[in-house]
């Protein structure tokens, strides 16, 4: 398939109701809060949100700029991730625990797991394998209900793929074929989650020629690209906001 | 007044087991604040994706803040010559691959080096395991910095823990506010105190058995 260079809002639409959805979220770095704003202003429902940390901010941080994943929670009904970090909330006071609320009211279930697991569950998708024995988690929550084997006289547990129907991933640049290069750590979850995907949707600051990018520095590649989105410069999301966001954030928490 | 050792103390304690050629991932809590210690030519990893970053950003030189430079606990980071950039399925492979020393906090430490930290309870709604069961499980050597007791008091080294298990006979080496322990084939080993303490004060704030060393000493940074 062809990519499609398009707006957010266009190429979320491939999102159907149902559909399982994943994405990198770690603070703002790596995230793709471009995407996000486009999900959460969008009308499907009953998602499956696998979310490499699930961190909603401090109140008004969502206003500028920090991708608040709590605004999807209206178009979800499970969260699988290794850290659900809800707390800020009720320790800093502010509001109520809607997300609390919200899992004990059972309108949202969740899953808790490692980051280690989770990194191979989505590879394991991306290798079409049936699922893996995992030596991590032995004996703790992560291995309630699941099959475990002793392998060499060790035991593991198994642990399934994760295949997502959309990843929704955030990259420094693209050119026009798809091929993608990160910045810093902001690398971290996206590649694997675009290997994992069976669709994806790119968020970028920056879209050039074939060519204009070093094949020995492309991470992904094009061929997992399905859908091209150019952050606008003046958006929340844009590199050139979300610097000023952090000189924010380092003299708040200095 | 005796004093407990306080948190950058702990930190500063903690560092003294990394030398020059260490990989090291700090954990959240008092476990980053060693990263203001780090010996020369140690290189530490984050979660995320990067090893051997640079001094984090301060309110002095808060335009370098970069907001794709983030360590695991969200503090910017500086760059440093010879750092490298990799994705979290690369990250996790390299925290299991037993080539990192691993700090951790903790909630729980058992006499058989158990330990536990993610959580206080099976059922709380917020599940924040993140990487710390990764860690403890594939680290070449562990190392927990917490305090002695809990806040209301209890015991923090127990006989066998009554929080959520982490990782089981993971770790290696215990920093309290009180005490230095090692953990042995043969149990917990009590190896340095702090000043003012005496071996007989620390026991007896020690739920789990505790022998102490031939040579135990007085801590010193």
């Amino acid at each position: 398939m062809p990519i499609k260079i398009c707006n957010a809002d266009e190429a979320i639409l491939v999102i159907k109701d149902n559909d399982c959805v994943a994405a990198h979220m770690w603070g703002f770095c790596g995230t793709p809060g471009h995407l996000f704003r486009a999900l959460a202003a969008s009308s499907v429902k009953n998602l499956t949100l696998y979310i490499e940390n699930f961190l909603p901010g401090p109140e008004g941080a969502v206003d500028l700029g920090f991708p608040d994943p709590t605004m999807l929670l209206p178009r979800l009904k499970k969260i699988v991730t290794p850290f659900l970090g809800a707390r800020v909330f009720s320790r800093s006071g502010i509001g109520t625990d809607f997300l609390g609320d919200l899992i004990l009211s059972g309108k949202l279930e969740t899953e808790a797991t490692t980051h280690g697991v989770f990194q191979e569950r989505l590879h394991a998708g991306a290798m079409g394998l049936g699922g893996f024995y995992s030596p991590v988690g032995i004996d703790t929550i992560v291995a309630d209900g699941k099959e475990t084997r002793l392998i060499d006289g060790r035991k593991y547990v198994f642990e399934t793929p994760i295949r997502p129907d959309v990843g929704l991933i955030k990259a420094a640049k693209a050119d026009k074929l798809g091929n993608l290069v990160y910045h810093g750590s902001a690398r971290a979850a996206n590649p694997v989650i675009a290997m994992a995907s069976k669709v994806n949707i790119v968020e970028v600051d920056e879209i050039v020629e074939p060519g204009e990018l070093d094949p020995e520095l492309i991470v992904t590649p094009g061929v997992y690209v399905d859908y091209l989105v150019k952050i606008p410069d003046d958006d929340l999301s844009s590199t050139r906001n979300l610097k000023e966001l952090a000189k924010i954030v380092v003299t708040i928490l200095k | 007044m005796k004093q407990k050792l306080d948190e950058l103390v702990m930190a500063m304690r903690a560092v003294q087991e990394l030398k020059s050629g260490d990989y090291c991932n700090l954990g959240l809590g008092i476990p980053q604040m060693c990263a203001s210690y780090i010996p020369e030519g140690v290189y530490v990893q984050s979660e995320n994706g990067v090893i051997g970053y640079g001094p984090l950003v301060t309110v002095d030189d808060v335009d370098q803040a970069d907001p794709g430079l983030v360590d695991a606990g969200g503090k910017f980071y500086t760059p440093a010559p010879g750092m490298s950039f990799f994705d979290m399925l690369t990250s996790f492979a390299m925290i299991r691959s037993g080539r990192l020393i691993s700090i951790l906090g903790g909630l729980q430490v058992s006499e058989q080096g158990d330990l536990a930290i993610h959580s206080l309870s099976d059922n709380d709604k917020y599940q924040q395991i993140g990487g710390s069961m990764d860690l403890a499980w594939g680290a070449k050597r562990l190392i927990v910095i917490m305090t002695h007791q809990s806040k209301d008091g209890k015991p923090k080294l127990v006989r066998n823990l009554t929080y959520p298990l982490t990782a089981a006979r993971c770790v290696d080496l215990i920093i309290t506010d009180l005490a230095v322990i090692d953990v042995t084939a043969d149990g917990l080993v009590l190896k340095e105190i702090a000043p003012g303490w005496t071996v007989e004060e620390i026991k007896s704030m020690t739920e789990a058995d505790l022998s102490t060393a031939a040579d135990v000493k007085i801590m010193t940074l």
